[in-house]
């Protein structure tokens, strides 16, 4: 019983003093790489590289799921607006929801999952193969000509999904309620112009998806920098990714969300 | 060959993202509606603010001429202080009056300006005198319901 219960309070111990531990090691390394991005800013085309990677090819997927979110909100807003006799008002619904929460934090999740996992995977083998190791031996830093142009790559891209995003989820908006449902289109536009705020809407919104755009790329670089060289260890690491990538961006929104929208 | 194909897709998304953002800037959010960054300030007191908020619009004649900055309580008184921004597009007569309406039925409140005849212009911190408070419907009901009793208790 009493051995049990040591165990149990060990155990918390070693994972707070771990998970510190952690925190301090990422901290370390994304200096490392933040002040090592100098040269990656000289050699653009690392850059264009990873914007590729990391932007141009979730593009399909924050189209498509941007464009499903809005037929959705559009559907649900407007069978719950048309009681109350103001259907008009989805357009508010919509844009104020995407514009908001859904864009940012929507795109970021799909983010982790496409690029984010992506990008620590091809560390992580690039460690387990010892390409790193074998970079440093020909005098190649490896922070500025693979982690850094990684880093800024998704962060460049990130809140350029999240508009993508978000201007999707209106259109689909309006091609549920005005085109298919019929609400008046000259309604659901002015409605939708005179509540979206370009700075407290728009522009926190922006702000959001570059710091969800920072936390996920920094979690994906650092775990598969992390991580251990071995089949096993990449994929526990590239798991790792996506779940603690989905704990930062919901639980940064929940903070960015109560410094933002409570003052009014 | 291949780096040009990549440089094209890459200027693909960039061009989309950016035309996300315009999309939502102008589109979306209504970026050519009036800001007051620039213009003047004027105070009003109320008895009752009812549901004002700072950020709500200014109008006269129904069009938006400035928004609400900051409400306060001024003790001294014991009335709110409302400060406004007006666009300095627009300029009243000293002795306009302000009054706190509601848009609609169940609407937002926003405050209307009705211009006066005087010569003189509001200026930067100025205080408008003539004030109307927001209709508290509580009161409204609870005046209508005194109205019928009297009514009631003298046609007995």
């Amino acid at each position: 019983m009493i051995t049990a219960l040591l165990r149990g309070v060990r155990l918390i111990g070693r994972l707070t003093v771990d998970g510190v531990w952690r925190l301090g090691a990422a901290s370390r390394f994304m200096g490392i790489v933040l002040l090592r991005s100098v040269t990656t800013f000289r050699r653009f085309r690392l850059l264009i590289d990873e914007i590729y990677f990391a932007g141009t090819l979730s593009l399909i997927i924050i189209i498509v799921s941007g464009l499903f979110v809005g037929l959705v909100l559009g559907l649900q807003g407007y069978e719950t607006l048309k009681r109350y006799g103001s259907a008009e008002a989805v357009g508010t619904l919509v844009a104020l929801s995407l514009v908001r929460e859904l864009g940012p934090v929507v795109s970021a999740l799909l983010f982790a999952s496409r690029a984010g996992s992506a990008i620590t995977a091809e560390i992580g083998i690039m460690k387990s193969t010892e390409q790193l190791s074998a970079m440093e031996m020909m005098a190649v830093d490896p922070y500025a000509r693979v982690m850094a142009p990684m880093f800024w790559g998704g962060f460049i891209s990130m809140p350029l999904l999240a508009a993508i995003f978000s201007a999707m989820g209106v259109f689909g908006g309006y091609l549920i309620t005005v085109v298919v449902i019929g609400v008046d289109a000259g309604a659901f536009w002015s409605q939708m112009q005179s509540n979206v705020d370009l700075r407290d809407d728009i522009l926190n919104g922006v702000i959001k998806s570059v710091v969800f755009g920072g936390a996920v790329t920094a979690i994906a670089v650092f775990e598969g920098y992390d991580a251990p060289p071995t089949a096993e260890g990449v994929s526990h690491a590239v798991t790792r990714t996506v779940v603690t990538s989905a704990l930062a961006v919901l639980a940064l929104d929940f903070i960015l969300t109560a410094f933002m929208f409570t003052g009014v | 060959m291949q780096r040009t194909t990549v440089d094209l897709w890459v200027g693909i998304f960039v061009t989309a993202g950016l035309i996300g953002l315009l999309v939502l800037a102008l589109k979306v959010g209504n970026a050519s509606s009036v800001s007051v960054s620039d213009g003047y300030t004027i105070t009003a007191d109320f008895d009752n603010i009812g549901g004002l908020k700072a950020r709500a619009p200014v109008k006269s004649a129904g069009v938006v001429v400035g928004r609400v900055e900051q409400i306060a309580f001024d003790n001294e008184v014991l009335r709110a202080r409302v400060i406004m921004r007006i666009d300095k597009r627009y300029e009243f007569p000293k002795d306009s009056s302000v009054s706190i309406l509601t848009s609609g039925l169940l609407g937002d409140q926003f405050i209307g300006i009705d211009g006066g005849g005087d010569v003189e212009l509001l200026k930067d911190g100025d205080r408008v005198r003539l004030t109307q408070s927001a209709i508290v419907l509580e009161k409204v009901i609870g005046q209508f319901l005194y109205g019928k009793a009297a009514e009631g208790g003298s046609g007995d």
